[in-house]
């Protein structure tokens, strides 16, 4: 037995874990009155997991057989993903409360999530990231159908538990696949079996099985049929989290085992993400633009940005992993701002979710509506916020590999997507308040989120060259 | 004798197989899924993995199935008559799960696997005992996704309470 | 090695066989003289009411899936239990955390009151 017990390298998910079974254990052991305080808890693990993170950069560290890994990539996306549950977190403090869903739960299931997200981008063994994805997902099928009095809730639960098992099913079968067809799970070993073999058929379709569970996680076309009615469904908070935190976690496992493990097969598989990022964002935007209900847009949305982080995978290197990374940060930013403006304009239980419901909502809530607009505005890719230097430096990525039309198609897509952005700001601003809503105080957690989120989005978009370079810098080795 | 017992599991796997997907009554349904169970340990014990066998008849065929069991008394749904709402994907579902079977029959048929055999030939295995061999890969080299797995479990309990649990 | 399962496999066909030798043959030579009483469900049991297609109570679900969960969890011991001598202290610590994850799904799981029927 030659065991490298690296605890190090599996800290910041190891505190993850710990708090999730404290928090679990204060949920049943606390007062029902006592158990707001499971969410600071929740707060104080994942920020403790984050400083972990931090301190372990640069030292490039793997443990357990070379199964998991510290490198730059891995803890840039870790600190992504704690960014984004930490942010979910703040915004649920309050949600949770009104809409009476089970405290100690709901944190436990986030917390757990992010277990799973953190094995996912640090994991390099096809093994680790199978059980890191089922961690992920288990506890999101929980969480969409967490209200569960609400029919929609329910519906998309199920909708997401069972495609998400039938994906699940499809990169298993990748796995065994790549497994017969080089004999071993480790990615570095995949490469150099590949590399040092003739081309190998049955690694080819264990590429394309695993392609096709990734892209039911990140909701690419043709694999994307879930995601308008488990986002519109599920509870605003648990769709921002989802919408986030997923993303990261799965591209994040998604460009390791392309670019690390399948470089040898990547003739085959750059012209099939070409064409089906294409089609994904395409298929994102138009049908956005036909959306009257926010959540659905927003969902809409976040497939077509997943189209457009898969135009730097096909750049593959440096450029293309960084500029992802640095994408991946700005969307984590910008789309929880989002739902967390859509939270802040809600009356109680009672949500602002079709497009006229925000009619006339800047003169009630002129911060929010201000807020919101911006982080539109970064979405929809404007200068000078982070959702346009993000896909400057995708696009850049793509042409720089010789892939320009691409990047020509991600333009045009963006010039599509500006259309429906900012039809909620057109409604906030230009459109006469309609009665009906009661001018609610901001919590101070949502507002506090909303600030973080319109302040990185400034700062990513206007000195983005530190946080490129990081990014950079945390590419694959 | 080895290959004609594995045609035998293997041709049994198949038409109860389609027996869970063709047969119209949940009920039987399951009861092919549970011979397909069987079928497939009997498969493992053939590839020298008796542990994996009997873990298969336990879990699989014993508790799992008693869960589908539970659930479709639980949902107790009419027995299936025809084509309900699904009517234009049936014939797509079939032309690509059709593709997808051509495709991975080929691919398994002209493939050249490698020949390389890791060091747990089925000499090794016998000599050391298989539950000796799984349990040595799976308390060191295997011991992270093993304590991945408890977390994975405790996932799922408290997402059954969450629930299903009446409050 | 698979060799040494083959008794296994004999007593299964001739599980099989015996079973369907007997249905076959009471088929053959049994004589058949239907009666009303005869061909109640339960010949002079109670007759039964409603439909047997009734729906059983969620609590079912609740308590298998419990019973899979905790089921899973024993596989992983025998491998252990076989090897605890090899493993030794670092074997016992591995069990030990595996266990303590779990305990605490059965803590909870308890106070919540998963394992009442009501």
């Amino acid at each position: 037995m030659n065991l490298d017990l690296n605890l190090q390298v599996i800290a910041p998910a190891l505190i993850v874990a710990l708090s999730l079974l404290l928090v679990l254990l204060g949920e049943v052991f606390l007062p029902a009155s006592q158990r707001r305080w499971l969410g600071y808890l929740a707060l104080i693990g994942l920020l403790g997991a984050a400083v972990v993170a931090a301190m372990l950069w640069g030292a490039n560290l793997s443990g357990f057989g070379k199964m998991v890994v510290a490198d730059a990539f891995g803890l840039f996306l870790t600190l992504i993903i704690l960014l984004g549950a930490a942010l979910s977190v703040l915004l649920a403090f309050d949600f949770v409360r009104a809409h009476q869903l089970d405290t100690g739960e709901f944190f436990a299931l986030v917390l757990s999530a992010v277990v799973g997200m953190i094995g996912m981008v640090t994991a390099t063994d096809l093994i680790v990231i199978f059980l890191a994805l089922e961690l992920l997902s288990l506890p999101l099928y929980v969480l969409a159908a967490f209200k569960r009095a609400d029919k929609r809730s329910l519906e998309a639960g199920l909708k997401y538990f069972l495609l998400g098992a039938f994906a699940s099913a499809f990169f298993l079968y990748g796995i065994a696949f790549v497994f017969g067809g080089t004999g071993t799970t480790n990615l570095g070993r995949i490469a150099a079996v590949l590399g040092a073999s003739p081309r190998s058929d049955v690694a080819l379709v264990g590429m394309g099985l695993l392609g096709v569970g990734f892209a039911f996680k990140v909701a690419l076309v043709p694999f994307h049929w879930w995601t308008p009615d488990v986002y519109e469904g599920a509870p605003t908070v648990v769709t921002a989290f989802m919408s986030v935190a997923v993303k990261a976690a799965a591209f994040g496992a998604f460009f390791r085992v392309f670019l690390v493990a399948l470089p040898e097969l990547a003739a085959d598989w750059r012209a099939l993400l070409a064409v089906i990022a294409v089609l994904t964002m395409t298929l994102g935007n138009v049908a956005a633009l036909l959306q009257s209900n926010v959540k659905r847009m927003l969902a809409y949305s976040s497939i077509a940005h997943a189209g457009y982080i898969l135009i730097a995978l096909v750049a593959m290197g440096v450029n293309g992993a960084g500029s992802a990374l640095f994408y991946l940060l700005a969307y984590t930013l910008t789309n929880l701002g989002a739902f967390g403006a859509v939270i802040a304009l809600s009356d109680g239980t009672r949500e602002r979710l079709e497009l006229n419901d925000f009619a006339g909502v800047a003169k009630a809530q002129p911060l929010v509506a201000a807020a919101l607009t911006i982080l539109l505005l970064s979405l929809a890719g404007f200068p000078p916020f982070a959702g346009f230097t993000g896909k400057f430096f995708i696009f850049g990525a793509a042409v720089e590999s010789g892939w320009a039309w691409l990047a020509v198609i991600g333009v045009l897509n963006s010039l599509i997507s500006a259309y429906f952005y900012l039809r909620p700001v057109v409604q906030m601003y230009m459109v006469e308040p309609a009665g009906g809503w009661n001018r609610l105080r901001v919590a101070p957690f949502v507002a506090f989120v909303l600030a973080i989120a319109v302040i990185g989005v400034l700062a990513l978009g206007i000195v983005p060259a530190p946080v490129i370079a990081l990014a950079s810098g945390g590419f694959l080795k | 004798m080895e290959i004609i017992v594995f045609y035998l599991f293997a041709a049994i796997a198949v038409i109860a197989a389609l027996g869970v997907v063709g047969l119209r009554n949940p009920v039987y349904a399951a009861l092919c899924l549970a011979v397909v169970f069987v079928s497939f340990a009997g498969l493992y014990v053939l590839l020298s993995a008796p542990f994996i066998a009997v873990a298969q008849v336990m879990i699989y065929a014993g508790a799992i199935l008693i869960l589908f069991v539970f659930v479709i008394m639980l949902l107790s749904p009419p027995v299936d008559q025809g084509e309900g709402a699904l009517k234009w994907q049936k014939p797509l579902a079939l032309g690509f799960v059709g593709a997808l079977a051509v495709q991975l029959v080929l691919v398994l048929a002209l493939a050249v696997l490698p020949s390389a055999r890791g060091s747990l030939t089925p000499e090794v295995i016998a000599q050391r005992g298989d539950v000796q061999v799984v349990g040595a890969a799976l308390f060191s080299d295997y011991l992270l996704p093993f304590e991945m797995t408890s977390l994975l479990l405790l996932v799922a309990i408290v997402g059954v309470i969450v629930l299903a649990k009446k409050r | 090695m698979p060799e040494d399962y083959l008794p296994i496999l004999a007593m299964v066909v001739v599980v099989i066989g015996f079973a369907a030798a007997a249905l076959v043959v009471s088929a053959i030579t049994g004589p058949r003289k239907p009666n009303p009483a005869k061909l109640s469900p339960y010949e002079s049991g109670m007759p039964p009411f409603g439909s047997a297609r009734r729906r059983i109570s969620i609590r079912y679900y609740l308590t298998a899936v419990l019973f899979i969960l905790f089921d899973i969890e024993i596989v992983f011991f025998y491998p252990w239990a076989v090897l605890f001598r090899q493993l030794g202290l670092f074997g016992l610590i591995e069990m030990a955390i595996f266990v303590a994850i779990l305990l605490v799904g059965y803590v909870y799981v308890w106070r919540k009151g998963g394992f009442d029927w009501d």
